[in-house]
């Protein structure tokens, strides 16, 4: 299943640094995601983007991971070749990673 | 217990203005704050300024004030601004002017100063930060210095009486903190009190974004007439404590969704996220739906600040040059292809000197790259879009020239040719200690 069907997702940038956070819809999923979406898949979901580090800073109380992306914006907006230079549908490409199918019914309207 | 409402009239420089008045008019409001200053704007600003002494404000400084100022008086609602930009006294009189083209009169209007840390930056040799390198690395292309400021010289301004407070480069939460601050007589070392400030200011410094704006994602998150969207205000007590909402009947929505999306918006660390004021702890924060699009956020703290404020360095960076050609309808993708790699090939041929370059298919790959390959069809219509970094203009423009060059040279049925050649003033970062950069207020009064 898609990434997108359990969790939604916010990109930030502050200059060669994009931040995708990603938050689940139901927070009984939020270990889940925990387990399946490390900042090691997100680094290699993002091989020909992101350069740099990838770090992973966790909030069970939101049930929110926030993933911090060095070296990811072509330099940043105010430099970037890139036609998205803030980043900001990387947000919907990582809600397309492919995750383990989780059993629990999902609604598609919410 | 006392409590204070706060509205937000901008998210960005560019921002919509009928939701400011809106919120000025029903939004029964004290303050209504507008960000409108970015990385890149300032050192525009400063440019602009450096051609006429009167200009490097806001641009759309003249229609927001025009818009709201005479609802907000009437009201007693005072403006905190950072549309100053690179010049702040040159905005305070242009307010000053619309006040008395309103006919409105006892309008004391403040100006913060002290942000532009040029002299202080040029010809040093402190690293730059979030890159590696040095500012002397810079010499020479330096457009512009600028301090992130906080709370205490719009405070200042408050404490005096202003109705209006224009700055340069402040911190965005810091003009949502600031009226916190002063109404309630925070200390400025009350760190948990101004992290909670700083948290709010944070949730409403983006205006839309936390009322549903780049939210909304049909069947997932549904949202309600976007196109009305009203901006938040957030109702604050004297603890901290504050509920975020909108004016009723406006369009979007304010719930705990929307509000966990911006907390972590442009943060890093959730625990330490480090402002003028406080290094601000969003860890232990909480939201509860209190009722329809209104959200109560708890649990915001900071621990002390740092002895360094940030800079922002506008400098000439490069030249880049772009263009683009479309193609549509059967075999579009290879004719696009074709098209690419002819101007690659020529670029090479004709020794164009770029030192970054790239070569988009939009519909295709522009904007995922690899990260998100669609298993769909193939497009009915493509983008071709090659853009290169140069160190001169004249490379520059020779970018677009080739793809437009490909009107009669390239494939069959290339659409609707588009080129540009720009500077680029670029931003980079440092740290500079406090002490060294000294504010001051000057005041306007019609």
């Amino acid at each position: 299943m898609k990434l997108r069907e359990l969790a939604h997702a916010r990109a930030g940038d502050k200059g060669n640094v994009s931040n995708l956070a990603i938050f689940a819809y139901e927070i009984g999923d939020y270990a889940y995601l925990a387990e399946h979406v490390t900042a090691e898949r997100v680094k290699a979901h993002f091989a020909d983007i992101v350069g740099g580090d990838v770090v992973r800073y966790e909030l069970p109380n939101l049930a929110c991971l926030n993933f911090v992306m060095h070296e990811a914006l072509g330099g940043g907006v105010t430099r970037s070749l890139s036609l998205d230079a803030h980043g900001k549908a990387l947000s919907s490409a990582l809600l397309e990673m492919e995750i383990p199918d989780k059993q629990s019914e999902r609604k598609t309207a919410r | 217990m006392k409590k204070v409402r706060i509205g937000s009239g901008a998210g960005f420089a560019g921002d919509r203005i009928e939701p400011a008045l809106e919120l000025a008019e029903r939004g029964d409001i004290q303050y209504l704050s507008f960000e409108c200053l970015a990385e890149r704007t300032i050192a525009l600003a400063q440019q602009a300024r450096r051609k006429d002494e009167d200009s490097g404000f806001d641009p759309l400084l003249i229609d927001r004030f025009n818009a709201v100022l005479p609802a907000c008086h009437e009201r007693g609602i005072k403006i905190i601004t950072n549309m100053g930009a690179a010049n702040p006294q040159s905005a305070a009189k242009t307010v000053a002017a619309i006040a008395k083209k309103h006919g409105i009169t006892g309008l004391k209007i403040a100006a913060v100063h002290g942000d532009d840390v040029m002299d202080q930056i040029v010809g040093s040799d402190l690293p730059l930060i979030e890159r590696k390198g040095r500012v002397s690395d810079l010499d020479g292309k330096i457009v512009s210095a600028n301090a992130y400021l906080g709370v205490e010289s719009i405070v200042e301004a408050l404490r005096n009486g202003a109705d209006v407070v224009i700055t340069g480069r402040v911190s965005d939460p810091a003009l949502f903190a600031a009226p916190l601050v002063h109404e309630f007589g925070w200390r400025f070392d009350d760190w948990h009190r101004v992290g909670q400030g700083v948290l709010i200011g944070h949730l409403l410094e983006c205006a839309a974004q936390v009322t549903g704006g780049y939210f909304a994602d049909p069947g997932y998150k549904n949202v309600a007439n976007l196109v009305r969207i009203g901006f938040p205000f957030a109702d604050v007590s004297e603890d901290g404590s504050a509920v975020i909402s909108k004016v009723d009947g406006s369009g979007g929505q304010v719930s705990v969704r929307t509000c966990k999306e911006q907390l972590l918006y442009e943060v890093h660390d959730p625990s330490s996220y480090i402002q003028p004021d406080v290094v601000a702890d969003f860890s232990n924060v909480t939201f509860t739906q209190e009722g329809p699009d209104r959200v109560a956020v708890r649990g915001g703290s900071g621990r002390q600040r740092t002895d360094t404020l940030k800079v922002t360095i506008g400098y000439l960076d490069s030249y880049v040059g772009e263009g683009q050609i479309s193609y549509a309808g059967p075999g579009a993708l290879a004719r696009g292809q074709l098209a690419l790699d002819i101007v690659k090939e020529r670029l090479k041929m004709t020794g164009v000197a770029t030192t970054e370059t790239r070569f988009d298919l939009i519909g295709v790959n522009s904007v995922h790259r690899g990260a998100a390959v669609g298993t769909g069809p193939e497009p009915e219509e493509v983008r071709l879009r090659v853009v290169c970094r140069t160190e001169t203009m004249s490379e520059a423009i020779k970018i677009g020239n080739e793809v437009e060059s490909l009107w009669l040279n390239g494939p069959s049925g290339g659409a609707g040719a588009w080129k540009s050649a720009r500077e680029v003033i670029a931003a980079a970062s440092t740290l500079l200690p406090r002490s060294g950069i000294k504010t001051h207020v000057t005041y306007e009064v019609v």
